[in-house]
């Protein structure tokens, strides 16, 4: 019996601690699924699932899909280059082609923040948002939970230091929601040119030096700098921004000697994280997309065998 | 040719007179007005007239609307002229200022003449063109001003577009004062106003990019300066933060010929009402926070702020059913203008006499319009409101060819029962 009141994933907003338990300890199961030699499931046989991706992305389209064909769901992948989308078809009008298809979720990526809120008014099925423009991307949130959670063995009274790009990050934006959810303490580390406006309102603390924002720290989050953000507009120079900003061993030191290095990836090596720690004996960047895969069984598992029983919002 | 019209027992609320009593307005039947006020009680109707008891209404001089955007020539698909004219007449306004950013933008005598005929032979209310200010709305050069006002324009603007070179500006204010035209621009910088929606906390948690206020009173302020070199008359057409209020009330003490307004749905609305991506609330100026709409209706009330415009703008499913950031901006608003207004008479924070005068004599002096009043001799524009009905808002209900309105399901008190334009009733519940 699934109980989760929710028929849609939009964000980690509106999701309660007990919501993101549930899921983060069904996820754990999942992640037992994935290393059986035996990996698929026939939880969601006879159900569809598409992936619409408007932005292009190989590890969070290759893991939804993944996750989808490991229940035993029927997968299909839309991505803008052989859809109609580059003929001028608007966003809705794709989606409610592929809602005439009878998916049972929609799984979206979006540049535009607030598509997966649209998408969700206009079709009848689930859609789970994997990322809208700066907004949220709560698979990445709770995949990154999990990594802590098993590493730690908690995620209350950690302290976790976010890195870098706060500014244009969703998955800074979901992180920061859950870990406060969670009862963590949030920082953000990142130039005064890469925070939103109103930062230390949305439950974080702000630091402008590594050193500082590191100090006895339990988890080091770092987020991807767009290339185009580097020269000149946001940030003067990679040089520069690596010096103060990159994550570096002697950097490193400053957090607890157990601290997690984490990464959403792509990674930019040498931008804002050396290979040194990106590869090294702290980093759990791998096990990131382990449990990519299995949060994202555990959010269409819950959301599609909840859809009936659960009540809907 | 219409009948003679006697209009009774009407509380009659004439901003133009300062004029707030119990009366009667009679209207003769060439369509002006003969008398109105308390000493037109029981005189009596002339031959023939209608007789309307208008017990428990307000009669106020017809409301005018100093912008408003309509999609003809070039997207009638959003509203024409026409259409434009009726939902005006449903929201008790009957004379509207019709912005030039339609295609082809009217920067040409031919195409200012061409609405003045459509408007004629089409619309129930009147529709006054403001021109170009620059060819295009480019921004480059400035149009025929001359020939132009000649043709019938009342304004010169440059609609929707921010006008970033200086000296464009400065010559064409100074050429536009030799003819005593009002210039009216929406102050926007376009490099730190790139956002869409204004800046802070909520714009954070949306992810969506935030315009600060300076990018409103930054350019506000550079034209406020120009206004006072070229001493030409200057309207600030929307503003939305108390900074611009005060910036306008400083160039007046400066003794520049200033004049501000402020849409609807800024004295209504603030950036909370976007809740979930609703793209209806995306407008230009954002909406700003609860604390500036509260500063902007002092702002009004006090008189800094002159006038209250629709600032109605038609978009359709094609522009609007997107997500926020790729959403055009824009609202409807001439059908809900006078009710939303009515909120700030009901709480009590703008008195009714302020409203009438910022919808209806304030904007028809300032534009030179032969509106605004209910004085003898005046052409009997006429709006009868009943202050307390309750209604509301339904998008089918809309007269607008476009359906965009941000008071979706709202429900107001108060509303236009009866429009008439010359004496002739365009609009009656």
């Amino acid at each position: 019996m699934v109980f989760f009141p929710h028929r849609h994933l939009l964000g980690i907003k509106g999701l309660t601690e007990q919501d993101i338990t549930y899921l983060l300890d069904k996820a754990d199961e999942a992640v037992q699924i994935s290393r059986q030699r035996e990996k698929k499931t026939s939880t969601l046989r006879g159900l569809t699932q598409i992936n619409l991706f408007f932005e292009a992305s190989t590890r969070t389209q290759s893991s939804f899909e993944l996750a989808g064909k490991r229940l035993g769901a029927d997968v299909m992948n839309m991505s803008v280059g052989n859809s109609s989308v580059k003929k001028g078809e608007t966003l809705i009008d794709t989606a409610m082609t592929l809602n005439a298809m009878h998916p049972d979720v929609l799984v979206l990526r979006h540049s535009s923040a607030g598509a997966a809120a649209l998408l969700a008014q206009k079709v009848a099925c689930s859609v789970v948002n994997a990322g809208d423009g700066q907004h949220e991307h709560p698979t990445q949130a709770l995949l990154d939970a999990l990594t802590i959670r098993r590493a730690k063995g908690k995620l209350s009274r950690i302290i976790v230091a976010i890195c870098g790009d706060v500014l244009h990050s969703r998955v800074a934006r979901s992180n920061i929601l859950l870990l406060n959810a969670m009862g963590a303490r949030v920082r953000v580390v990142a130039p005064a040119t890469l925070l939103p406006s109103g930062i230390a309102q949305m439950g974080a603390e702000v630091f402008h030096s590594m050193e500082e924002g590191l100090k006895d720290a339990d988890v080091v989050m770092m987020l991807r700098l767009q290339r185009e953000r580097m020269s000149g507009s946001f940030v003067p120079s990679v040089r520069e921004y690596f010096h103060f900003y990159g994550l570096n061993a002697e950097k490193l030191k400053a957090a607890k000697e157990d601290a997690l290095v984490m990464h959403p990836g792509p990674m930019n090596r040498g931008v804002e994280i050396a290979s040194e720690v990106a590869d090294g004996p702290q980093s759990v960047i791998e096990q990131q997309v382990e449990m990519g895969v299995a949060v994202r069984m555990a959010v269409m598992e819950t959301l599609l065998l909840s859809q009936n029983q659960g009540p809907r919002t | 040719m219409t009948r003679s019209l006697v209009l009774n027992n009407a509380r009659i609320i004439d901003p133009s007179r300062n004029l707030d009593e119990v009366g009667s307005i009679i209207i003769g039947d060439d369509g002006h007005i003969l008398a109105a006020g308390a000493e037109a009680r029981n005189q009596g109707a002339p031959d023939g007239a209608e007789v309307r008891d208008c017990n428990g209404l307000v009669a106020v001089p017809g409301l005018v609307d100093a912008r408003v955007f309509v999609g003809e020539p070039g997207a009638e698909h959003r509203e024409t002229i026409e259409s434009a004219s009726r939902a005006a007449a449903a929201g008790g306004v009957t004379s509207f200022i019709m912005m030039p950013d339609t295609d082809p933008v009217l920067d040409d005598i031919a195409l200012v003449e061409f609405v003045k005929k459509t408007a004629r032979d089409t619309a129930i209310v009147n529709v006054h063109p403001a021109a170009a200010l620059t060819k295009g709305l480019h921004g480059d050069e400035m149009t025929e001003i001359g020939l132009l006002q000649q043709a019938g324009a009342v304004t010169f603007t440059n609609g929707r577009h921010a006008l970033p070179d200086t000296l464009v500006l400065r010559r064409a204010m100074t050429y536009a004062r030799e003819y005593g035209a009002v210039v009216a621009l929406e102050p926007r910088e376009t490099y730190i106003g790139n956002g869409v929606m204004n800046e802070g906390l909520f714009a954070s948690w949306l992810g969506l990019s935030g315009v600060p206020k300076e990018a409103e009173i930054i350019p506000l302020e550079r034209d406020l300066r120009i206004a006072g070199l070229t001493r030409a008359k200057y309207h600030a057409a929307k503003i939305s933060v108390p900074e611009s209020a005060e910036a306008i009330r400083t160039a007046r003490g400066r003794g520049a010929n200033v004049t501000c307004g402020i849409s609807i749905n800024h004295l209504c609305l603030n950036e909370n009402d976007i809740g979930e991506y609703r793209t209806f609330f995306k407008l230009s100026p954002p909406l700003r926070t609860e604390d500036d709409r509260v500063a902007m209706v002092e702002a009004l009330a006090d008189g800094t702020i002159d006038i209250i415009v629709s600032s109605h703008d038609p978009q359709d499913v094609d522009t609007k059913r997107l997500p926020f950031a790729d959403a055009a901006d824009g609202a409807v608003g001439l059908e809900t203008m006078l009710a939303a207004a009515l909120r700030l008479h009901h709480s009590g924070h703008v008195s009714l006499m302020r409203l009438i005068d910022a919808m209806s004599t304030r904007p028809a002096q300032m534009f030179g319009l032969d509106a605004g009043t209910l004085e003898p001799g005046a052409k009997a524009d006429i709006t009868l409101i009943d202050l307390d009905e309750p209604w509301i808002v339904s998008k089918d209900a809309l007269l607008s060819r476009s359906k965009n309105t941000p008071f979706e399901d709202a429900r107001f008190s108060g509303r236009a029962i009866a429009t008439y334009v010359g004496g002739k009733c365009v609009h009656s519940l």
